[in-house]
């Protein structure tokens, strides 16, 4: 091969002979390094690296920044250094402030490069090294510290609630009366009030465990897992539409709020739970079950229409996906590195698109995911439909598979050939937008089927990709289309098809496994302007995967679960927190970044954190620890002394006292006026809601849901995204749009109006009224009674009873003279009472409902 | 900074509460300021608008054909566009096919200033003194729902708070009795808004910070109107039963979120009964209701929009929104553009000259524009139909206008190049706008922020400058 040595281009060889002599007059040392120390290296030295790029060491040649090397050792004009700083680039120069650099100082520099840019200065000094945000730092089971007050200790939360508490000289709360428990632990728990004599009932037990067994029934009950999925649906920002103009429905997107809820009345570990819904495809022997919670990733917003750029939508989808699990598993606001180093975090820029390049390569898809005694029917209908298809298209299969072939390779050369032909342009596009629209397939599945081989198409593929081509294909060969009347099949498949709806599905994601898409740093966050490659990695700031695994979505969720991992336990757990106490014990549970708050015990952090994985990462074996501690079971009343020393409440001398999030609302009214349907899982529904709300946006509609369906808990209210339903908004359900880990608790006119006027608040009322008549003994003082314990799960104080009877007094007589008024007013017909006297009841049962009690977990 | 503030006062509310006791809690009842999360706060600096009212064409007005008079293209009518001009279209069809399309729309001068308004703006005209029309905004998409949500929210993406709630934030509502942030829907098209509701969201902030849409369907507020049977007697009732049962549990409990949901009830009761009296125009005299062109069509809707505007602004309300869609006119666009001008030209101008005839337009400021404007060619896709022709979607120059508080009317500003395609002389972007609307507020744009998920947001994001040549 000496050959080949004796070829090095000239130019080269003029370098290294330069270089083996030395510079030719600028001295590295003396004349180049200080420019950098004092003009660049606040932004590009050890402290800030900007654009990836540090100037204060050798690999600011070797390496350079986000966009690449900026430096070519003997070529000054290619090098992006000299031509920034020289004034070359006209969109930027370098520093971006204060005075150019000198002649002399860019002289310097280029002979610098000029003669090989050899780093020859001395290495850097080591950085003294910040100690790591706490957050950053795995959490290690710290001892229950020593307390004085022995006899309050449960279990160890309570030791580290109360040693706080003692060295500030504080008494904790004493334990809440036991109806209070009661109806706390069903709304925290179930998200339900007791029903109508679980509290007496728990009054009456002289059981010593009847705490604890009434903890255990709930963790039972099927509607724990409606409770606990709502925060998942949040944090993935559940909608049953795609959003953007159209807005189209997503007739499946409930799928994965079916899988949540049965994962969390399954108890399905919280291990298992992350493998499922970051890498449920990549899990060996992966069942749709698996699959399913990949449904989490199918919440991002989607773009149909047409001019839509397709690439454009895509990225949008996987930044999407990044943040997500950024926010739900790592609490971290990762998303701020995007566009540029995260300016509060060791996040940098590289770090957002290693991270990045985990979903990159994901793919939407749809599966087929019966509910139980589902598919036996579907199948049984299958023949038929088989049948009915075969003789609308075996007439012309010859000439359709001829035509559809010619069809796809003519897409695929569209793919490869932008903007030489707009008609096949466009197909390519309709494709990727518009697979299976109307029925909430994947977006941009349609084209990852047309590079799939024939035979490697299941069924559902094939069949809708001839669906797809019937649907827009004349354009193959307009004068065959209409000889063979290809028009009229379509329309006639279209039909077929609606009168065989397919088996219920999954939205899920799968990795591809063809045509992979590279990975690259987006400059500016701008997928057009490519900078270096990266490859699928965690953020540098946290420990690294282990250096066998293979780098892909299920190493990922592995990492997550890590031991080593500072965050995943933490985060969770203070969610948890958050739920049963009102706030986190980090108050931002969305970011343990810097930026956010300092947890308020952090060894009780990290002492859940520890107990939780270490204990199997069972759910419900952390909610038990949780609820059965003496902190839990403090009472929520305002202590004066308190409101002074710690008015947030963040010492936890006292349960927090908050306003049930808005789905509750709704449901509690339903439950104890008797109207709730309690069905579990399924489809989304729609209740009544006012004419003319969902024409606001484009081109929604809402067709009010019959029968029981009205009468669903607010988890299964259809969500649309461009005109969401009036009541959860008005009380703080989070914009679905928008990732949440926690909602506000607002108060306004509009919340009032509408537990006053609703008709479905007043209709709740009516029931209530009625259910009071009827299960209660006539007299007054029971009445009230039971309505009270209904409403409360308490009897009325006397004050109560004085200032309800007499309101009812009051009312009865005012009703006596309004017939109309008590007609529209009173339930429907109960045996010997007067319509007055009924539609009094429903005033007062409205009242009863309207007061803030009815609405807060005390 | 502002959260904290808001944080401390209500904390600071809560240990003075519960150390009072109940008859401090009525007390506090009384003044409810102190319990309102729309308390009005001081602005950064001296405020010159009170209110705003933007008058918001959803779908995009073609600006060549209202605002920007072009007259050398109507040489090149018919021909290829200058292919220096679109060079950088990244739609190959367009690009290969695009041809010059002409205004026939005939401008004429208005006012001591002079303006120019085309045949179909007559009534706006009339106005020109008080208007600044700016030529040279552009934005960042040319799709309806992005850059809708860009110009009321801030952001391209859906699910940040909408101006009204940055300000309602920033300032508080000065009403007592209605939502200090309105917003009112009509049509030419029975199409909806764009992205609906979420460009009157409030984000991430809290929901009191929401836009109120005032229906033409039903209550004008939902859930306005007492349920069948009661009657307000029942309603007050009722609402004192509430009162007294919160109460009791605020002398139970100690706790003084109580009696904000008590002050929230009262102002529900309140606006139940001020909805019906700002609803009413039978003391409004018949030359008013004329003006608006309220009582006949095809004026009636969107007159009505504009006269509750101004009725609303008296009352104190801070952010009206009037939505009217869609002025996107693919095709047929000479035939709509008359429609959506005899619906809108006369009410809009007659709001402006009602607010400056009751001296409302000096803390009034008023905006009139869409989310981007339209081409200067034939639309390629749709509507090439001969005599029904369109134009295309258009993101690189449209024309806004902006009247009363603190505003130099009579003025145009920036300029587009000959065929209206690029802004060639002091070019806005949305976000401008933006920052002067909170500036007349007295907001500083850089300064009114909101911390979410570990950052402080702005309603402008990194970008804006108040556009001063436009102020007096």
């Amino acid at each position: 091969m000496v050959l080949s040595n004796w070829l090095v281009p000239a130019s080269r060889l003029i370098l290294v002979t330069l270089s083996a002599q030395g510079a030719l007059g600028a001295d590295f040392a003396r004349d180049v390094l200080p420019v950098f120390e004092k003009r660049c290296h606040a932004c590009h030295g050890p402290a800030v690296q900007s654009s990836g790029l540090r100037l204060d060491g050798p690999e600011a040649v070797t390496k350079g920044g986000y966009s690449g090397p900026v430096v070519t050792p003997g070529n000054p004009e290619q090098s992006r250094l000299y031509k920034l700083i020289a004034g070359l680039d006209p969109k930027l120069a370098m520093p971006p402030a204060g005075p150019r650099l000198t002649p002399a100082q860019i002289a310097a520099v280029k002979e610098w490069i000029d003669s090989g840019a050899a780093w020859t200065a001395a290495a850097r000094t080591k950085e003294t090294a910040k100690p790591a945000h706490w957050s950053f730092v795995a959490p290690r089971r710290p001892e229950a510290p020593q307390v004085r007050k022995t006899g309050w200790l449960r279990n160890p939360i309570d030791a580290f609630v109360l040693r706080k508490l003692e060295d500030r000289g504080i008494e904790p709360s004493p334990e809440a009366d036991p109806a209070t428990l009661v109806r706390r632990l069903h709304l925290d728990l179930i998200g339900l009030p007791p029903g109508a004599g679980v509290v007496e009932r728990y009054l009456a037990d002289h059981d010593p465990n009847r705490y604890e067994n009434l903890v255990e029934e709930l963790l039972r009950s099927p509607h724990f897992g409606e409770k606990w999925a709502r925060s998942w649906l949040d944090l993935s920002r559940y909608a049953d539409t795609e959003g953007n103009e159209s807005d189209f429905p997503r007739p499946y997107a409930w799928r994965y709020r079916h899988w949540l809820i049965d994962a969390f009345n399954r108890d399905m570990p919280f291990d298992e739970f992350t493998m499922r819904q970051i890498a449920g495809d990549l899990i060996p022997g992966a069942t749709v079950e698996h699959r399913a919670g990949l449904g989490f990733f199918r919440n991002t917003l989607s773009n149909r229409e047409g001019g839509a750029d397709i690439e454009a939508e895509r990225v949008e989808q996987v930044v999407d996906r990044t943040n997500s699990v950024g926010l739900a598993w790592l609490g971290l606001t990762v998303g701020c590195a995007r566009c540029h180093n995260h300016k509060y975090d060791p996040i940098s820029q590289r770090d957002y698109y290693e991270l990045y390049a985990f979903f990159n390569n994901a793919d939407e898809v749809n599966l087929d995911a019966p509910l139980p005694g589902e598919s036996g029917d579907w199948l049984r209908r299958r023949p038929e439909y088989e049948k009915k298809r075969g003789e609308l298209l075996d007439p012309v299969a010859a000439d359709i598979a001829r035509l559809q072939q010619t069809w796809e390779d003519k897409v695929r050369w569209a793919a490869d050939n932008p903007g030489k032909d707009h008609v096949w342009e466009r197909q390519l596009e309709l494709l990727g937008l518009q697979w299976e629209q109307g029925y909430g397939g994947g977006q941009l599945e349609g084209l990852s089927v047309l590079y799939l081989p024939h035979d490697g198409r299941t069924k559902r593929q094939r069949d809708h990709m001839q669906e797809m081509f019937l649907g827009r294909g004349s354009v193959v060969d307009p004068e065959t289309w209409k000889r063979l009347g290809l028009a009229e099949v379509s329309k006639k498949l279209v039909a077929l098809n609606k009168e065989y709806p397919p088996m219920t599905q999954a939205p899920s994601i799968v990795e591809r496994a063809h045509r992979r898409r590279d990975n690259f740093i987006h400059l500016r966050g701008d997928f057009r302007s490519r900078g270096i490659a990266v490859e699928e990695n965690t953020p540098s700031a946290l420990p690294p995967l282990p250096s066998d695994a293979k780098r892909n979505r299920l190493a990922l969720a592995r990492w997550l679960l890590a031991p080593e991992n500072p965050l995943t336990a933490r985060v969770v757990v203070n969610r948890v927190w958050q739920d049963l106490f009102g706030r986190g014990i980090v108050a931002t549970p969305d970011d343990f970044g810097t930026q956010g708050a300092r947890p308020s015990h952090p060894e009780l952090l990290d002492w859940l954190a520890m107990d939780f994985r270490e204990g199997h990462w069972g759910f419900k074996r952390l909610l038990r620890t949780v609820v059965r501690s003496s902190a839990y079971r403090q009472a929520s009343a305002r202590r004066k002394e308190l409101d002074t020393a710690d008015p947030t409440n963040s010492l936890l001398a006292r349960q927090g006292r908050f306003r049930i999030p808005a789905e509750s609302v709704r449901d509690a009214a339903l439950f104890v006026s008797g109207l709730l349907n309690p069905a579990i899982g399924g489809p989304s529904v729609r209740p009544p809601q006012p004419a003319g709300v969902t024409s606001e946006s484009l081109y929604a509609d809402w067709v009010e849901s019959t029968g029981p369906d009205r009468y669903r808990r607010g988890l299964y209210t259809k969500m649309q995204r461009t005109a969401p339903y009036p009541q959860l908004l008005a009380f703080d359900a989070p914009d679905p749009n928008l990732m949440c880990a926690r909602r506000e608790r607002s108060n306004s006119p509009l919340q009032a109006l509408t537990l006053l006027n609703d008709p479905v608040f007043v209709e709740a009322a009516r029931a209530l009224a009625r259910r009071v008549l009827i299960e209660s003994p006539p007299e007054t003082r029971a009445r009230l009674d039971l309505a009270f314990r209904l409403c409360y799960g308490r009897s009325p104080s006397a004050g109560e009873i004085d200032r309800t009877s007499s309101y009812l007094e009051r009312e009865t007589a005012r009703l006596a003279g309004l017939p109309a008024s008590a007609a529209a007013l009173a339930p429907s017909y109960v045996d010997g009472i007067e319509s007055f006297v009924a539609a009094a009841w429903s005033m007062l049962a409205s009242g009863l409902m309207n007061t803030d009690e009815f609405f807060t977990r005390e | 900074m502002r959260v904290a503030q808001y944080i401390e006062r209500r904390d600071f509310f809560r240990r003075t509460a519960a150390g009072l006791g109940a008859i401090a809690l009525n007390q506090l009842l009384a003044q409810d300021s102190a319990t309102d999360p729309l308390l009005v706060r001081l602005p950064h600096a001296k405020a010159r608008a009170k209110s705003v009212i933007f008058i918001f064409m959803s779908g995009a007005p073609s600006q060549l054909d209202l605002l920007d008079p072009k007259p050398l293209m109507q040489k090149h009518h018919g021909e290829p566009m200058p292919q220096s001009m679109i060079k950088d279209l990244k739609d190959d069809l367009i690009r290969g096919s695009a041809r010059v399309m002409a205004s026939p729309r005939k401008f004429q001068r208005y006012g001591k200033s002079g303006l120019e308004f085309s045949e179909l703006l007559p009534n706006l005209g009339a106005c020109a003194d008080d208007l600044c029309v700016i030529r040279s905004f552009r934005t960042d998409n040319a799709n309806h729902t992005p850059a809708q949500f860009l110009m009321n929210t801030g952001s391209i993406l859906a699910g940040r708070p909408s101006m009204g709630s940055w300000v309602l934030y920033g300032l508080g509502s000065e009403c007592r009795d209605l939502p200090g942030y309105v917003v009112m829907l009509s049509t030419s098209q029975g199409k909806g808004v764009c992205g609906g509701a979420a460009n009157w969201s409030n984000g991430f902030m809290p929901s009191h910070f929401r836009g109120v849409s005032f229906r033409n369907q039903g209550d004008a507020v939902l859930h306005l109107s007492n349920p069948e049977g009661v009657s307000a007697e029942m309603q007050r009732g009722r609402l004192d039963l509430i009162r007294g049962l919160n109460e009791e549990r605020a002398q139970a409990t100690g706790d003084s979120e109580i009696a904000s949901r008590v002050a929230a009830y009262e102002l529900a009761f309140r606006m139940q009964t001020a909805a019906p009296d700002l609803l009413d125009f039978s003391r409004e005299p018949a030359k008013i209701l004329e003006m608006y062109g309220i009582g006949k069509e095809p004026t009636h809707t969107f007159g009505s929009n504009c006269l509750l505007a101004r009725r609303m602004v008296e009352r104190g309300v801070r952010f009206v929104q009037l939505y009217h869609s869609s002025w996107d006119d693919h095709n047929d666009l000479h035939k709509n553009l008359n429609r959506h001008c005899a619906i809108t030209d006369q009410p809009a101008a007659a709001l402006i000259r009602d607010l400056r005839l009751r001296g409302l337009l000096d803390s009034t400021l008023v905006i009139w524009g869409g989310e981007f404007g339209r081409a200067p060619m034939f639309e390629v896709r749709r509507g090439n139909t001969p005599g029904k022709e369109g134009r295309d979607h258009h993101a690189e120059a449209f024309s806004m206008m902006m009247a009363g508080a603190g505003v130099r009317g009579g003025q145009t500003l920036g300029r587009t190049d000959d065929f209206g395609y690029h802004v060639v002389d002091q070019p806005y972007h949305v976000h401008d706008l933006q920052a002067t609307i909170l500036h007349q507020l007295g907001l500083d744009h850089r300064r009114l922020t909101y911390p979410f998920q570990g950052r402080q947001y702005r309603l402008t994001d990194v970008h804006g400058n108040v556009i001063a040549p436009a102020l007096a």
